[in-house]
C-alpha cells in the first residue's frame, strides 16, 4: 500500500505496446496535478512499445521517484489478463486488480511457440491472492463506439478508487483524447466507471 | 500562483533550454533523448535554432561551433552517441567556449532501449567536463538555465546527464521565467584558443588541469549538492541523481536515522563528503550504474586518513549492473543496518515466481509490426542467401529481425557493413549479406559503404529505407527532404549516393513485391563486389499516418492446408489455430499483401468490402 508521507496512491497500468497504457496514465497524472498534488509516472517507451509487455507507474502524491515498489501499488489496473498476472507483485497484499477480460495473442502465441493460459484460469489464480474486478473492457468500448477506446473504459474503471474527482478525470479526458472522439471516450469513461460501482 | 504542469521529463528539460535562452540546438535521437528535441521543433513559435543532426559527432560540433561564435548552444544525445562523439569533447575540453554549451546525454541503465549499460559519467571525468546529475524532471529543468550559467562563466562546456527514469518520467513541474536575452553571435578570432596544433595545445591542457579547481568551487556549494547531518546516527548514506530518490524512499520507509549527503554535480562536493566523513564511521553509497562517486569517496577517505567504512558497488553490496530502485536500496541498507523487510516476502527473487500461480505466462517480446517491410525484406533475403549465410544488422527496428534469423550480429551504429567487410577480408567463405536502415546508413554507415567499395569487400549491402527514423519515434534524416521543424529541404537519394561512393550494383525494389525482391536480390548475391539492395517501402506506422489505407486481407479455411508458410513470417496480424491446422488472419492486418503471395494454395485473399 501507498505509505503516508511517501505516496497518497500507487497505481500500476500494465498492458500490451499499442494499447494506450500512455493516454491512460496522462489521464489519471494530468488530473491529479490539476487538483494540486504531487504525481510522479514511469512509462515504458522505445524499443518495448512494439507490441511488447509494457508497464506504467503512477504514483499521485508523491515527491520522490517514480517506481513503486514491490507489493506497493492501491491497485493493479490491467488492459490485459496475461499482463495483470505478470505484474500483479507490484499489488499490495490489500490492494486491486482491475482486468480486461480480452486477451492480445503475442506473436509467441500466434505462431505456436508458446500456449496462452485459459482466461479463466488467470483470473482464479489471481482471485486466489487478491480481489479482483475482471470484464471485458473491450467489449464496452465497442459499444461506447470504437474499441480503441478500451483505455478509457479503464480509466472509469479505475475513477473509483483514485483520489481525484470524477469531473477532472472528465475534464482530461477531453483534453487528452483526438477531438473528434470526445463523445465515444466520455461514454466509454462512465462505462468503465459504471463496472466498478457499488 | 506558480504554474505547474504534467510534463514528460524530456518535456521538461526541453522547457528548461527554453527557459535558459538556448539559441543553436541539434542532436541525434537515440531513446531515452529523443523527445528533447521532438518538443522543441515541434514548437509553433520559437526564438531558436533546432535540428537533427546525422549523427552525434556532427551534433556536437554544429553546437560547439555556435558556442564559439558567444551563443547558447545545446548538443542531445543517448550515452553510447557521446562514443560517435568523443573525438570532438576531448579536445573540445581544451578550446572551451565561448557562450555556452550543455552537452545533453541520457543513460540508460538496464539497457531498456539501449545495446550497453555505460555510465557517461565517465566521459565527464575523462575529458574533464563538469556534469551535472538530475534526481527529478523538476531538477532537471531547473538545471538548464545554471547549466548555461556555469557554462558560460567558466568558459566551458557542461555534460548534463538524465536517466531513462527521469527522461521518460512525467512529473508536475512548475514553470520558471524565460530568459528572452540573447547574445548575438560575433565569433572573435584567438588561434591559440581554436586552433589546437601541437603548439596551442600544451598550453591548453595545463590551463584545463589549472580550471578543475574553479569547477569544482563553483559546483561545491550549487543547489544540486545537499547534506542533512543525523546528530544521532553514525551511518551516512551518499546518493546521487535519481538513486537519490530511490534512497530517500527506502530511509523514509524503513525509518532509518541516518546523514544524508544528495549529490548532483561532478567533480563531487568533496567538502561535502569530507563532512560526512568526520561525522560519520560509515557511509553507503548508491548510484546508478559505474561506482564514479564511490571511487571518489575512497580516495578522500585515503587523503585523510579516514577509517570509515565505506559500502557500495565495488565489493558490494549494491549491485553494479541494472538500474536501481526503491527496492534494492531497501534490501541493502536492511540487509547492512540489520534490520528487517516486512514489507516485501524475503523468497522473493529477480523475477516473479510463477509457478507458484501455476499458469505459464507466454513471453511476449517487442516485435516489427503488422505489415512491416522489413519483415518481407527479410523473408527474401533469407530465401535467396540461405540460412548458412551470414547476416550482420545494425541499429533500429530492423534488429527486431532477430526472431527472423537475419540478424547475426549487432554492435553499433553503422556496424552492419563494418563487420560484413571485415567478415569477408578475414577469408569467410559463406555468403554475407548485411542490413542497415536509411537513418542509421545517413549516420555512420555511409563511411562503412565506402570503405567496403574502396577495399572490393564482397557483400551484399541491404539498405532497408522505410523513409524515417522509425525506432525512436519517426525523426526526419537527409533522405526525406523533411527538417526537423517540418520545413521542406533537399532530398538526399540513397541511389545515387552509393552508386557516387564507386558501388557497381544498386538497385531499388518495394520488398513487398517479394518476385521482384527475390530477383534483385539474386543478382546481388551473383555481383563481385560491393551489391547494394534498398528495399523501399514507408513505415507502416507513418503509412497509417499519412492516411494510405489498404485493405486487409482473410484466408479462406476451407483453402488454408495448415502448411504455415505465412505463420513462419510472424506476423503478429497471422494466427495459427493448433487443433484445425489453420492459419486465420486477426484485426491487426494493414494489408501488406505479403502472406498472399507468399501462400501456395490461394487461400489468402483481401477483404471484399
Amino acid at each position: 500500500m501507498s505509505a503516508e508521507g511517501i505516496s497518497t496512491f500507487d497505481l500500476i497500468i500494465a498492458g500490451v505496446g499499442g494499447q494506450g497504457t500512455i493516454l491512460a496514465s496522462d489521464i489519471i497524472g494530468k488530473a491529479a496535478v490539476k487538483e494540486d498534488m504531487s504525481v510522479r509516472a514511469a512509462e515504458t517507451h522505445g524499443m518495448a512499445q512494439r507490441g511488447g509487455s509494457v508497464v506504467n507507474h503512477v504514483r499521485l502524491g508523491c515527491e520522490l521517484g517514480s517506481m513503486i515498489p514491490l507489493k506497493g501499488a492501491d491497485v493493479l489496473l490491467a488492459l490485459e489478463p496475461s499482463e495483470a498476472l505478470r505484474y500483479m507483485e507490484y499489488l499490495a497484499e490489500d490492494g486491486v486488480i482491475l482486468v480486461n477480460t480480452e486477451p492480445i495473442l503475442p506473436v509467441t502465441v500466434t505462431s505456436g511457440l508458446c500456449t496462452y493460459p485459459d482466461i479463466d484460469e488467470i483470473l482464479s489464480v489471481m482471485k486466489e491472492e487478491r480481489e479482483v474486478k475482471a470484464f471485458n473492457a473491450t467489449d464496452l468500448a465497442k459499444e461506447a463506439g470504437h474499441p480503441q477506446s478500451m483505455n478509457v473504459v479503464m480509466v472509469g474503471a479505475v475513477s473509483n478508487y483514485l483520489p481525484v474527482s470524477v469531473d477532472t478525470l472528465l475534464e482530461c479526458v477531453k483534453e487528452l483524447v483526438p477531438p473528434k472522439t470526445v463523445d465515444i471516450n466520455v461514454r466509454a469513461f462512465e462505462m468503465g466507471r459504471s463496472v466498478t460501482q457499488g | 500562483m506558480v504554474k505547474r504542469e504534467y510534463m514528460l521529463g524530456n518535456v521538461a528539460i526541453a522547457r528548461g533550454i527554453v527557459e535558459g535562452g538556448g539559441q543553436v540546438i541539434s542532436g541525434y535521437p537515440g531513446t531515452p533523448s529523443s523527445e528533447i528535441i521532438g518538443t522543441l521543433a515541434g514548437m509553433k513559435e520559437r526564438n531558436f535554432y533546432v535540428e537533427w543532426s546525422v549523427n552525434e559527432k556532427v551534433a556536437l560540433e554544429v553546437a560547439a561551433g555556435a558556442a564559439m561564435t558567444g551563443v547558447r548552444s545545446v548538443v542531445t544525445m543517448k550515452h553510447v552517441g557521446l562514443n560517435v562523439a568523443a573525438d570532438p569533447l576531448m579536445t573540445l575540453a581544451y578550446t572551451g567556449v565561448k557562450g555556452s554549451m550543455v552537452i545533453i546525454v541520457a543513460d540508460d541503465p538496464s539497457c531498456h532501449s539501449s545495446q550497453n549499460e555505460q555510465d557517461t559519467r565517465r566521459y565527464s571525468q575523462f575529458s574533464l567536463i563538469p556534469c551535472l546529475d538530475p534526481c527529478t524532471p523538476q531538477e532537471a529543468k531547473d538545471m538548464m538555465p545554471y547549466a548555461f550559467e556555469i557554462s558560460n562563466k567558466l568558459q566551458m562546456p557542461v555534460i548534463f546527464r538524465p536517466t531513462t527514469r527521469i527522461s521518460h518520467g512525467k512529473s508536475d513541474v512548475e514553470l520558471g521565467p524565460v530568459n528572452e536575452d540573447m547574445p548575438a553571435a560575433d565569433f572573435q578570432k584567438d588561434l591559440e584558443r581554436w586552433v589546437m596544433v601541437p603548439k596551442n595545445a600544451r598550453i591548453q591542457h595545463p590551463r584545463l588541469l589549472e580550471l578543475q579547481k574553479d569547477i569544482l568551487e563553483e559546483l561545491e556549494d550549487s543547489p544540486w549538492n545537499v547534506l542533512e547531518l543525523s546528530d544521532s546516527s553514525s551511518v551516512g548514506i551518499i546518493a546521487s541523481g535519481i538513486a537519490s530518490v530511490y534512497a530517500k524512499e527506502a530511509v523514509l520507509k524503513q525509518g532509518i536515522d541516518a546523514s544524508f549527503l544528495k549529490i548532483g554535480t561532478y567533480p563531487v562536493p568533496e567538502k561535502k563528503i569530507r563532512t560526512l566523513m568526520e561525522n560519520t564511521e560509515r557511509i553507503i553509497i548508491f548510484e546508478e550504474m559505474e561506482p564514479v562517486v564511490e571511487e571518489q569517496v575512497r580516495i578522500i577517505a585515503q587523503e585523510t586518513g579516514s577509517d570509515v567504512e565505506i559500502l557500495g558497488k565495488i565489493e558490494g553490496p549494491v549491485p553494479r549492473i541494472f538500474e536501481l530502485n526503491t527496492d534494492v536500496c531497501a534490501d541493502v541498507l536492511a540487509d547492512v543496518l540489520g534490520l528487517e523487510r516486512s514489507d516485501v516476502p524475503a523468497d522473493r527473487g529477480e523475477d516473479f515466481d510463477y509457478d507458484r500461480c501455476r499458469v505459464e505466462l507466454p513471453m511476449r517480446p517487442p516485435v516489427m509490426c503488422p505489415g512491416c517491410s522489413h519483415r518481407a525484406t527479410f523473408h527474401v533475403m533469407k530465401k535467396v542467401y540461405g540460412k548458412n549465410a551470414i547476416f550482420p544488422s545494425d541499429i533500429g527496428c530492423y534488429t527486431l529481425g532477430i526472431q527472423s534469423g537475419t540478424v547475426d550480429t549487432t554492435l553499433c551504429m553503422g556496424g552492419s557493413i563494418t563487420v560484413a567487410s571485415g567478415m569477408y577480408q578475414a577469408g569467410e567463405k559463406k555468403p554475407i549479406c548485411c542490413s542497415i536502415g536509411d537513418s542509421t546508413f545517413f549516420h555512420t554507415g555511409m563511411n562503412g559503404l565506402l570503405n567496403a567499395i574502396y577495399n572490393k569487400a564482397d557483400i551484399t549491402v541491404t539498405i532497408v529505407d522505410n523513409r524515417t527514423t522509425a525506432m525512436t519515434g519517426h525523426q526526419p534524416n537527409p533522405g526525406m527532404g523533411k527538417l526537423a521543424t517540418g520545413e521542406q529541404t533537399t532530398e538526399v537519394c540513397l541511389e545515387t549516393l552509393c552508386k557516387s561512393m564507386g558501388a557497381g550494383f544498386v538497385e531499388t525494389v518495394d520488398p513487398y513485391d517479394l518476385n521482384k525482391a527475390e530477383e534483385v536480390f539474386r543478382r546481388a548475391k551473383d555481383y563481385k563486389g560491393t551489391s547494394v539492395v534498398i528495399t523501399e517501402q514507408l513505415c507502416v506506422i507513418d503509412a497509417k499516418r499519412s492516411g494510405i489505407r489498404r485493405k486487409p486481407f482473410t484466408i479462406d479455411a476451407d483453402k488454408c492446408v495448415g502448411c504455415k508458410k505465412c505463420v513462419y513470417l510472424g506476423c503478429p496480424a497471422i494466427e495459427f489455430d493448433v487443433e484445425a491446422k489453420k492459419a486465420s488472419i486477426n484485426m491487426m492486418c494493414t494489408g501488406c499483401g505479403v502472406c498472399d503471395r507468399l501462400c501456395m494454395f490461394e487461400a489468402i485473399s483481401e477483404v471484399k468490402k
